[in-house]
């Protein structure tokens, strides 16, 4: 096995161009199991730890720019209050350990469904930045995601960044499980609304061979909430167009059977958290008058 | 491949390490430190917790490269002199300890809780200790053991 230590961004594109098998590693809480359990013997490993820019975040033109590197704690604690959804769902990846080295550009590397990143970056529409030598291209997250643990990266490709617009309304994650810590989810909802654009985004973890984004059940919420003026009269949507909203949550998902829960049992919970959460959300709206 | 680094104070070089191998392989077989136990090899289990620049991983999930001229804190590195550490010697007071196999995981998590919340309440408690795990005590012990270490390091 070979290890490689780049120091810059631009010898670590060169790296990958010149392997294109060799396999990232940053917080290793995905890559090091596989290793260690022999699931996995890659010939090149090249560490992106040393490499600051991907450690690094800010605004650009209107949109916060993360870099892959930046560790699940750092999002609590430093973005929290710009990314309320994405910091709840990271307060639930595994323990203080492994919030402390997995990040995000990993959890999207990876590209598990069960990924809790996910979700939140579909509902607020995040945009997947990638890097080659050849140069830079951007994917949306709703294109990135293309099967069970496949994603949209050419093989010379690194993740530099995700951009995602800073929450300009209430935003929300839950997620099922066993626990309330190290617990792989056996299916999670993000939402987000954003008052200025009137719009609902959901995001579907865990309930299919990739992360979903609930389109028709975004589109449904919108136009109740348009039809019956709600944002303007901040009041409560019925409870049999929530019904149906739930509905339509579940009816996105694309579940299995399997491990960690029947298809049946993921659906049904779907249309809770779906509910759920855009009661909380909503109520948040309405009190932010 | 050779690994230097500083493992709790002392300049340390691992020889002959595969580049596969991780941080808690290279502890314990390499520089003789067996206090970071290996369990899971998962990070599920906590057992293998230590400071790595300053913060808190399971050293299972570092790949000993990585490890590169960083500085490590095990916990054989906590307490100083011939003592116990405040933190070691409150689980030994309350009984937090049966077979033994996570404690120093457990000691080391809550050694950087401590630090980082020197009074915590039982949620942080619960949240800070969450990724390790005890099948003897049922936890009860434990989280009277932090408490303890708590209320001493205020006073």
């Amino acid at each position: 096995m070979e290890f490689l230590q780049p120091a810059t961004w631009s010898e670590a594109l060169a790296m990958k161009a010149a392997k294109p098998e060799a396999v990232p590693i940053a917080g290793g809480t995905d890559l090091m199991v596989e290793i260690n359990l022999d699931h996995r013997r890659p010939a090149t490993i090249i560490d992106l730890t040393h490499i600051k820019e991907l450690t690094e975040w800010g605004m650009d033109d209107g949109r916060l720019r993360i870099g892959a590197g930046v560790t699940y704690a750092r999002i609590i604690d430093e973005l929290g209050d710009r990314l309320p959804g994405l910091a709840m769902a990271s307060r639930t990846v595994g323990s203080p350990q492994i919030r402390n080295r997995g990040t995000v550009g990993g959890n999207l590397g990876t590209a598990s469904p069960a990924g809790d990143a996910h979700p939140p970056l579909l509902a607020t529409e995040a945009i997947v930045e990638l890097a080659s030598t050849k140069g830079t291209r951007q994917v949306a997250a709703n294109e990135f995601f293309a099967g069970p643990k496949k994603n949209a990266m050419r093989a010379d490709e690194l993740i530099a960044a995700f951009l995602v617009e800073p929450a300009r309304g209430p935003q929300q994650f839950s997620k099922v499980g066993t626990r309330n810590a190290m617990v792989i989810a056996v299916c999670s909802l993000a939402l987000a609304v954003d008052p200025k654009r009137k719009h609902v985004g959901i995001g579907i973890g865990s309930a299919g061979p990739t992360p979903i984004r609930a389109a028709e059940a975004e589109t449904f919420i919108q136009e109740v909430l348009e039809e019956h003026r709600l944002w303007e009269r901040h009041v409560h949507c019925e409870p049999s167009a929530l019904k149906q909203f739930g509905e339509l949550v579940a009816a996105a998902a694309k579940p299995i059977d399997d491990v960690r829960g029947t298809a049946d049992y993921r659906r049904h919970a779907l249309a809770v958290l779906a509910r759920r959460t855009f009661r909380w959300a909503w109520d948040d709206y309405r009190k932010s008058k | 491949m050779n690994v230097s680094c500083t493992v709790n104070g002392r300049a340390q070089v691992a020889e002959g390490v595969w580049e596969g191998e991780s941080l808690l392989y290279m502890l314990r077989e390499h520089l003789g430190l067996y206090g970071s136990k290996n369990a899971c090899e998962q990070g599920e289990c906590g057992s293998c917790s230590v400071y790595l620049g300053g913060t808190l991983v399971c050293a299972c999930l570092v790949l000993a490269g990585q490890a590169q001229g960083k500085e490590i804190i095990t916990v054989e590195g906590l307490a100083r002199g011939h003592g116990l550490h405040a933190v070691q010697d409150a689980f030994v007071e309350a009984g937090a300890v049966q077979c033994g196999f996570c404690t120093p995981g457990l000691v080391v998590a809550t050694h950087d809780l401590l630090q980082r919340i020197p009074s915590p309440s039982d949620a942080q408690i619960r949240e800070a200790l969450a990724g390790n795990i005890c099948r003897c005590t049922g936890y009860a012990k434990i989280i009277d053991a932090v408490n303890l270490a708590a209320g001493r390091s205020r006073s």
